[in-house]
């Protein structure tokens, strides 16, 4: 099938500003966009300019808007479109570096924010700290992402305001808050219950939506905030 | 000149290079560069588990773990370097649970364990559960919470850094030079030690489970400085890669109960692995399955075989082979379990095919996996160059970069993960070690000298190949000759091609002359690395004439012990191609006939 890309294009070493640039190509239905981009990189412009590496869904590098949505253009099909016209622009709420690559910095210093690492001050048994399969079940959700920005970056309070820690953040630290091994759990709720934690988020559930890797997003805030409101994280 | 000056330097942040930064950094300022963001390493994207014999479901010893590895190598690993990783997993492990690592579990609350291709009860002969997992993302488990505790610990990062050249002074390492991406600047890491832990080489071929960021700049990099390159004819094609895609189908899916099933719906694995069929070690499935398709018996005629795992499949096999549950029960699965312990694997056949395999089977075919060769190395990381294991002071590889040798002609499945956390700690330690009683090597004036000169000679260049194409005729050349059966023909013809393709690379013409993340030049600057290392391969494939392993050839079927257990080792820095070889060390283990 014939599709038509068009493109966001910004070179900071050449463009005033941003512009679109549109490209015909031969495509087949389970092409992924990133196919498509790489076609348009190896055999018509080496120039654009994208992140990318696993190509299947695992490294989160290429996580961009796509027809309007954020996908990982790895991980999305022409034929999921379900159109021949496809728009790919960078994520919105941080700032274009080039083309489809924007400043990763500011979401990682928010990821940071959190404390995302397992605390546990108790001197390590010599085999493993023992938890229960429903223990694990608790935080198997959040241990699923790869900070690939895509809820962050289609939160609505984020692009009002870019000091909310954001969706990820919340995601990394409700993977150790509900961890049973965890001992700083107090801690993280004492971030996430200020003026730019969890309180910012008004359940639009864009993030659940855009989540490449299907975690429930909104309902793992859900349960930071009733952790606060109620002290509990069992 | 942007210069930096740190005890330690690690090259890549996947699995080894983090484990070595942890290692490291207690006790020298170590900083790890790192050509992606951490997070995005290749790392992220093994999925079934990493091996060590816990013994939570069933007896197990590190001493089987240490036969079964030696066996899966076909007799080509090191059997002292393949002893000490295998014991050492146990507390390697151990201590990847105590950093937070979200393993599955058994229902009393310990690492849940799962079976693996060619690990082995070695009384019974049976498979035996040795991979600890996490679901069917353990590696992704392991990338994340290794970074988690670098965040922890105050590593220092320099993320989208590229390094492009190793700095030796007088036969010392003494620092890297790298380009930060988002400027296009040179900087010099000034340093005692570097460690190597940059990854594979599988993009090399057409049909891959590695990520693009997989062009074996490690190698490349040392190569030119004139070290060797050891047992690159060993490239491990992983038998359940999704058809065309060659995105990876984890080993546990057979490890759960699925069968792979030939045109005639046969379980053909039963022919040539008559006691543990579908669990053999991986080159022996991926010859099977080549002989299957060529034999006619591929789904249709075509290039692809069906691995099974729908419920009902899984059930009947279990049943015929006996297969029981811990507790003694029949071993059966429901949809729902395997939707549990598999759900990444789902995730992508969904996405990526519109095949369920809960209820549908998976067209799949050896895919380019897993580089057993690479930069030479002791157990303790430390790079050594030449057939009597000379050790290059200061400089360390671990990770798939690496060839300790522990993984011989043929790496078992679960045996990278664990490569890389037990060989990237001792890395890390034995560099930290180092720096800590060595001196700062001064640095000559034109440090980078020869990085810019490879940047300026791509960006100058005036001529009108593309690399995009050059890069699409080497694959297509190494999957044709150069894959899981090779013929002399066929290898001589691809040597003919790559340096064809090395020729018109000369004239390659990169579109972008910009300097802030100039991806066409990186992606072009990685191609030439990929060419190289594809010589280097089909020259040492062409060299080897017996079959071992993952190199297997027409006009030699058989293993050769009398003349060809030995290491090769390949050296490039003139343009021109030395192989050399070096003795395996063998301790308890003689070579005999490798049957599964």
């Amino acid at each position: 099938m014939q599709v038509t890309l068009r493109v966001f294009r910004y070179n900071p070493e050449t463009d005033k500003k941003p512009h679109y640039e549109t490209y015909q190509m031969e495509a087949d239905p389970t092409d992924r966009i990133l196919d498509l981009l790489e076609h348009i990189k190896g055999y018509i412009d080496g120039t654009l300019s994208f992140r990318r590496s696993c190509a299947h869904g695992i490294c989160g590098s290429d996580a961009m808007r796509i027809n309007g949505r954020n996908y990982l253009a790895c991980k999305v099909l022409v034929r999921d479109l379900g159109s021949a016209k496809i728009t790919v622009e960078p994520l919105l709420g941080m700032r274009v570096v080039k083309d489809m690559i924007v400043d990763m910095e500011p979401f990682f210093v928010h990821y940071r924010s959190v404390l995302p690492y397992l605390v546990n001050g108790d001197p390590a048994p010599k085999q493993e700290r023992l938890q229960s399969p429903e223990q694990r079940e608790r935080f198997d959700n959040t241990t699923k992402c790869i900070l690939c920005a895509a809820c962050t970056t289609s939160c609505p309070s984020f692009w009002a305001n870019e000091k909310y820690v954001g969706p990820a953040a919340i995601v990394n630290a409700h993977r150790f808050i509900f961890d049973s091994r965890d001992q700083i759990g107090a801690e993280r709720l004492k971030i996430l219950s200020n003026q730019f934690g969890v309180y910012r988020c008004h359940t639009i559930f864009n993030c659940t939506e855009a989540c490449p890797r299907e975690i429930e997003i909104t309902k793992a805030i859900a349960e930071v905030k009733n952790a606060i409101a109620t002290g509990k994280t069992e | 000149m942007n210069v930096h000056q740190f005890d330690v330097i690690v090259v890549g942040a996947g699995g080894a290079g983090l484990m070595a930064a942890l290692y490291a950094s207690r006790t020298a300022n170590t900083a790890v560069l790192s050509k992606l963001y951490p997070t995005r390493s290749h790392t992220g994207a093994a999925q079934g588990g990493v091996g060590a014999a816990l013994g939570n479901i069933e007896e197990d010893h590190p001493e089987w773990h240490t036969y079964d590895t030696v066996k899966g190598s076909d007799y080509l690993g090191d059997q002292d370097a393949i002893e000490f990783m295998c014991y050492e997993a146990v507390s390697a492990v151990y201590e990847l649970e105590h950093m937070g690592l979200p393993f599955s579990r058994t229902p009393d609350g310990r690492i849940a364990q799962r079976p693996f291709g060619g690990h082995t009860n070695n009384v019974t002969g049976k498979p035996v559960r040795r991979a600890c997992y996490a679901a069917d993302r353990t590696g992704h488990m392991i990338l994340q919470t290794l970074y988690q505790q670098c965040i922890r610990n105050q590593v220092n990062f320099f993320d989208e850094y590229q390094v492009l050249d190793l700095l030796l002074v007088n036969g010392y390492a003494a620092g890297v030079v790298a380009m930060q991406l988002s400027t296009g600047e040179l900087h010099v890491f000034h340093s005692k030690s570097i460690i190597f832990a940059t990854g594979g080489h599988g993009r090399i071929w057409e049909i891959t489970s590695n990520a693009y960021a997989y062009s074996g700049d490690g190698i490349a990099i040392t190569l030119r400085r004139g070290i060797p390159a050891q047992d690159m004819e060993f490239f491990q094609f992983h038998p359940t890669g999704i058809f065309k895609l060659g995105i990876l189908i984890t080993e546990g899916v057979r490890g759960e109960g699925g069968i792979l099933i030939n045109d005639l719906g046969e379980r053909f694995m039963e022919k040539y692995a008559p006691t543990v069929k579908d669990l053999a070690s991986r080159d022996v499935i991926s010859r099977a399955m080549h002989l299957e398709m060529q034999a006619g018996r591929g789904i249709g005629g075509q290039r692809y075989l069906y691995l099974d795992v729908r419920p009902e499949t899984v059930n009947k096999y279990a049943a015929i082979d006996g297969r029981l549950r811990p507790d003694g029960s029949p071993y059966a699965v429901t949809s729902g379990e395997i939707l549990s312990k598999l759900p990444d694997i789902i995730d992508f056949c969904r996405t990526y095919l519109g095949v369920d395999p809960v209820t549908q089977p998976m067209p799949v075919q050896p895919t380019a996996h897993y580089a057993m060769g690479g930069i030479p190395t002791n157990k303790f990381g430390e790079v050594v160059i030449d057939e009597k294991n000379t050790v290059l002071p200061g400089l360390f590889a671990a990770g798939e970069v690496a060839c300790v040798s522990v993984h011989g002609a043929n790496r078992l499945g679960t045996n990278s993960l664990l490569d890389l956390i037990v060989f990237g700690k001792h890395a890390g330690l034995r560099a930290a070690e180092y720096a800590n009683g060595a001196h700062f090597i001064p640095l000559p004036a034109d440090a980078d000298d020869f990085a810019r000169s490879q940047l300026d000679a791509l960006l100058h260049n005036d001529g009108k190949e593309r690399p995009a194409k050059i890069a699409e005729d080497m694959k297509k050349v190494m999957n044709d000759h150069v894959g899981v059966f090779r013929t002399q023909t066929g290898m001589e013809e691809a040597l003919t091609k790559l340096g064809e393709l090395r020729e018109r690379f000369r004239h390659v013409k990169v579109d972008d002359h910009g300097k802030i993340y100039n991806t066409d030049w990186l992606n072009t600057w990685e191609l030439g690395n990929l060419l190289e290392l594809a010589e280097v391969t089909t020259a040492a494939a062409l060299a080897r004439q017996e079959s071992r392993g993952a190199h297997a050839r027409d006009d030699f079927p058989k293993r050769d012990d009398t003349n060809w257990t030995k290491h090769s080792l390949a050296w490039q820095s003139t343009g021109k191609i030395e192989l050399r070889y070096k003795p395996v060390v063998i301790t308890k283990f003689q070579p005999k006939e490798r049957v599964y």
